[in-house]
């Protein structure tokens, strides 16, 4: 089961290279994101995920807030 | 949203998947970086005063005047947790200086999030004759106030 990280672990994962993905709608994203996230809505996820995504690298998803 | 995109990964190989469960909302309320169209626009986080004089709920108000910082006109009401419960304005600091914060402050004041426009709060005061509006983090805390006068000034 993914774990749950707070702001500072996600700061310390991104300098070693973590993914960021925000699952938002596309609005929302071109609004405001976190430096370097990728744009993929929960919707999109599927087989062809792999593809866009590091499968050797941490992967952290993040959304509005506790949503 | 976002447990469920973690979980969907997992399902597809990824073998290390983290949930940032605060989501956007934290981040953008602690100032830190962001990028996307609004990078441009000020938000109460760049802007606000940090420095803000607090009192709580048992203090009297002769005391919170008396210790009222100069330039400062009200008090923001915070719980030991730093969640603000109220504010004590220049009428409640002139009721009477043996009267509990409690008897005297406005209850539930308007707060805004940090990622709000300035501009936002902005039209906020003006609209509602007031000089001051109080930033909290997405848990209620204080994080600081915007004052018309800083704000007018930029």
């Amino acid at each position: 089961m993914p774990m749950v990280i707070d702001r500072d672990e996600v700061r310390r994962l991104i300098q070693v290279g973590a993914q960021l993905v925000d699952v938002l709608s596309l609005k929302e994203y071109e609004r405001a994101h976190l430096p370097g996230a990728i744009h993929i809505p929960l919707k999109d996820l599927g087989q062809e995920t792999p593809a866009r995504l590091r499968m050797d690298t941490p992967v952290i998803t993040y959304c509005y807030d506790l949503q | 949203m976002s447990a469920r995109a973690a979980a969907r990964l997992e399902s597809l190989g990824f073998s290390e998947v983290f949930h940032y469960g605060a989501g956007k909302q934290d981040w953008f309320a602690y100032g830190l970086p962001r990028e996307g169209q609004e990078t441009h626009t000020t938000w109460a986080v760049d802007v606000l005063l940090r420095d803000v004089p607090t009192c709580h709920l048992g203090d009297l108000t002769g005391e919170v005047r008396a210790r009222l910082p100069a330039g400062w006109t009200k008090c923001v009401v915070v719980s030991n947790e730093g969640v603000v419960l109220g504010l004590l304005d220049e009428r409640g600091l002139e009721s009477g200086p043996e009267r509990a914060v409690e008897q005297v402050m406005e209850a539930g004041p308007r707060t805004f999030r940090p990622n709000v426009s300035q501009q936002r709060v902005s039209q906020y005061m003006d609209d509602r004759g007031t000089d001051m509006a109080l930033i909290t983090s997405p848990d209620g805390k204080l994080m600081g106030v915007l004052r018309l006068e800083e704000v007018k000034g930029r």
